[in-house]
């Protein structure tokens, strides 16, 4: 009798469910349909096609210093000119992006599970793990994040088995903040109010009433996330604590061609080029992804 | 109200509090000490106890963690372990700068922001709008150092207007670093503006499009008095948020461009300390700009508790 009475509350319910269902390919095509959001795709899949297939694509060796080519401008042998120790622009640019680009993501969506998970749990339960939890995020946030990166840097050193999880780590816990907001829409609503009469276990609740209804949010702060990132990795590599020479990397590569830039903007031009479209494109795809899942992007200073 | 008020004041004091410890146990737990910092080689054996001793180290952490915050507290920040000179001085002078660059990009920044996102708003969707928040995806998107490096490129490099890089002292008196603070705030100022101007245009537009709003266009208000007087109220009160994350993030030293520019504000003076180690610093700073994190987020709070009537009640403030 009263496993009836479960079941018609859930079937209810589950027409109160919020979008999902909406599966990858659709609302891959969704975005796609919108201007911002077949431009975004088109410039990431560019970079993450590069990435991948780079080291096959460059003509030069990324590494090859020669006395006789300095800052030498663009001709028919180095399309993009060379560098001041001589070395090709065009190759170094097409491989600057490899390591930033597999190091965010990685990242992000590490990132992105944690926090939300903790953010939801949070949510659910509340009380005062909530309030004490809550206290130690906006402590966190209360710290400037390339002093809380430096720190390990300095320490450990700055390779990728560094950097993934100090990014995943940091960049997490202003997710807990987001997830929570989105799970506390949630948790007075009836259908998790059904689902704990029906006695489910917390995590079967996270599982199957919440999670379905804040991934769309998540979603978008991932998105979000993932440009922060990228940015943060190039801004440690351009003041010397990313990327560790001779490894080509654009925010290096900015910051080597600095003092030549008026002279030779070519060595500094193509890698500004390539991070900028590939921050640009991530915006605008997280941007078309909001929209096409009804997420309000929220504004927020960069912290 | 006033227990609402003193509630938020707590809450700010008690993540001070936890922003304090946080830092304490960070630099305790990474390896190395100010010992080992200030006698670099000669770290070992016997003169390393001594130093240990002398310095107070020896004393369990969470003792020195206390001696540590109550001296904070008093505003004794120790001393730095590399310039033998009191903390207290030493990030004075650059505090003092930072504000320079900071109030400096504000006083540029806020009014152009508001004028502009206020104006999107009211032609959304017109070429104005279109062009404004074109112009502020990109100044928020592009990295700072790329957005800085390009200035110094145009406006130093090819048009030589402006000097490129600060070379004036730490502690010169802020009128002496005129021309050379153009291009910092100019930088800095891309960036705020276009996230007020993002926030600004939004939250009119959700106004614009309210009930309310449009109720009182339908019983005749004036275009210019419903924009003054119904619009403009509801719609800025949100941004004060926002605006006081940016002024947090101004004020609490701008790392990246402070570097570009040469600038010698508290942004350069932390990079320093954490490659030189000086862990005395790195706490000092961290927690100088914590503070000023907490203080103006939670001037922010209390400004829209006071200007909006609606959060004083105990469901306003669940919303």
């Amino acid at each position: 009798m009263s496993t009836v009475h479960a079941n018609s509350a859930a079937t209810t319910v589950n027409t109160e469910r919020a979008g999902r269902g909406r599966g990858v390919v659709r609302t891959l095509r969704e975005m796609a349909s919108r201007p911002s959001g077949a431009v975004g795709l088109l410039l990431v899949l560019m970079h993450l096609f590069i990435a991948i297939a780079s080291p096959w694509l460059v003509p030069f060796d990324f590494k090859a210093i020669s006395a006789s080519l300095i800052l030498n401008p663009p001709d028919a042998i180095h399309w993009w000119g060379t560098d001041h120790l001589g070395r090709d622009v065009l190759t170094r640019t097409l491989l600057g992006g490899r390591e930033a680009i597999l190091v965010t993501v990685v990242a992000t969506p590490l990132a992105v599970l944690w926090g939300g998970f903790v953010g939801i749990y949070l949510g659910l339960v509340g009380g005062k793990l909530d309030d004490v939890l809550m206290r130690v995020v906006d402590a966190f946030l209360a710290l400037p994040w390339i002093l809380k990166m430096l720190l390990l840097i300095a320490t450990f050193g700055s390779g990728i088995e560094v950097l993934i999880p100090t990014l995943a780590v940091f960049y997490g816990i202003p997710v807990i903040r987001i997830a929570r907001a989105a799970a506390h829409n949630v948790v007075a609503r009836d259908f998790v109010l059904a689902a704990r009469a029906r006695g489910h276990g917390r995590l079967a609740i996270i599982r199957r009433e919440l999670l379905p209804n804040v991934l769309d949010a998540l979603m978008v702060e991932g998105a979000m996330r993932w440009s922060w990132m990228l940015l943060a990795f190039s801004s440690l590599s351009f003041l010397g604590f990313g990327v560790s020479p001779p490894t080509p990397d654009w925010g290096l590569m900015v910051a080597d061609s600095r003092t030549f830039l008026a002279i030779a903007p070519w060595s500094g031009l193509y890698p500004i080029v390539a991070l900028s479209s590939l921050i640009i494109g991530i915006n605008l795809t997280a941007d078309a992804l909001a929209k096409t899942l009804g997420v309000d992007r929220a504004q927020k200073a960069p912290i | 109200m006033l227990r609402m008020i003193l509630r938020r004041l707590m809450l700010g004091a008690i993540t001070v509090g936890l922003v304090s410890l946080i830092i304490f146990s960070a630099v305790e737990a990474l390896p190395g000490d100010a010992c080992t910092a200030l006698l670099k080689q000669d770290a070992q054996g016997q003169r390393l106890l001594n130093c240990r001793q002398e310095l107070g180290l020896d004393r369990p952490a969470p003792l020195r963690y206390l001696d540590w915050a109550s001296a904070a507290l008093r505003g004794d920040l120790g001393f730095s372990a590399h310039s033998t000179k009191r903390i207290s001085v030493l990030v004075g002078d650059r505090l003092k700068n930072s504000l320079l660059l900071g109030i400096t990009a504000l006083a540029v920044g806020l009014p152009v922001a508001f004028i502009a996102g206020i104006l999107a708003a009211l032609r959304r969707d017109k070429w104005l709008d279109l062009v404004l928040s074109a112009l502020a995806i990109g100044a928020m998107t592009i990295p700072e150092f790329v957005s800085a490096t390009l200035l110094i490129l145009v406006f130093s490099g090819w048009l030589g207007w402006l000097p490129g890089i600060v070379l004036t002292p730490p502690d010169a008196p802020l009128s002496k670093f005129f021309p050379e603070i153009i291009l910092p705030v100019a930088a800095l100022a891309m960036v705020m503006t276009a996230h007020i101007l993002r926030t600004v245009r939004s939250s009119m537009i959700e106004v614009l499009d309210s009930d309310y709003v449009r109720m009182a266009t339908l019983k005749g208000v004036p275009y210019r008095t419903m924009v003054w007087r119904h619009v403009l109220p509801n719609a800025l009160l949100p941004a004060i948020n926002v605006v006081a994350l940016t002024v947090a993030w101004l004020l609490g030293g701008v790392v990246v461009i402070e570097m570009v520019f040469n600038y010698p504000g508290l942004g350069r003076l932390m990079i320093g300390a954490i490659s030189d180690r000086d862990l005395a610093l790195v706490q000092a700073i961290a927690l100088i700009v914590a503070t000023v994190y907490v203080v103006v987020n939670l001037t922010a709070d209390l400004l829209t508790l006071v200007a909006n009537p609606r959060l004083r009640t105990a469901a306003g403030r669940l919303a």
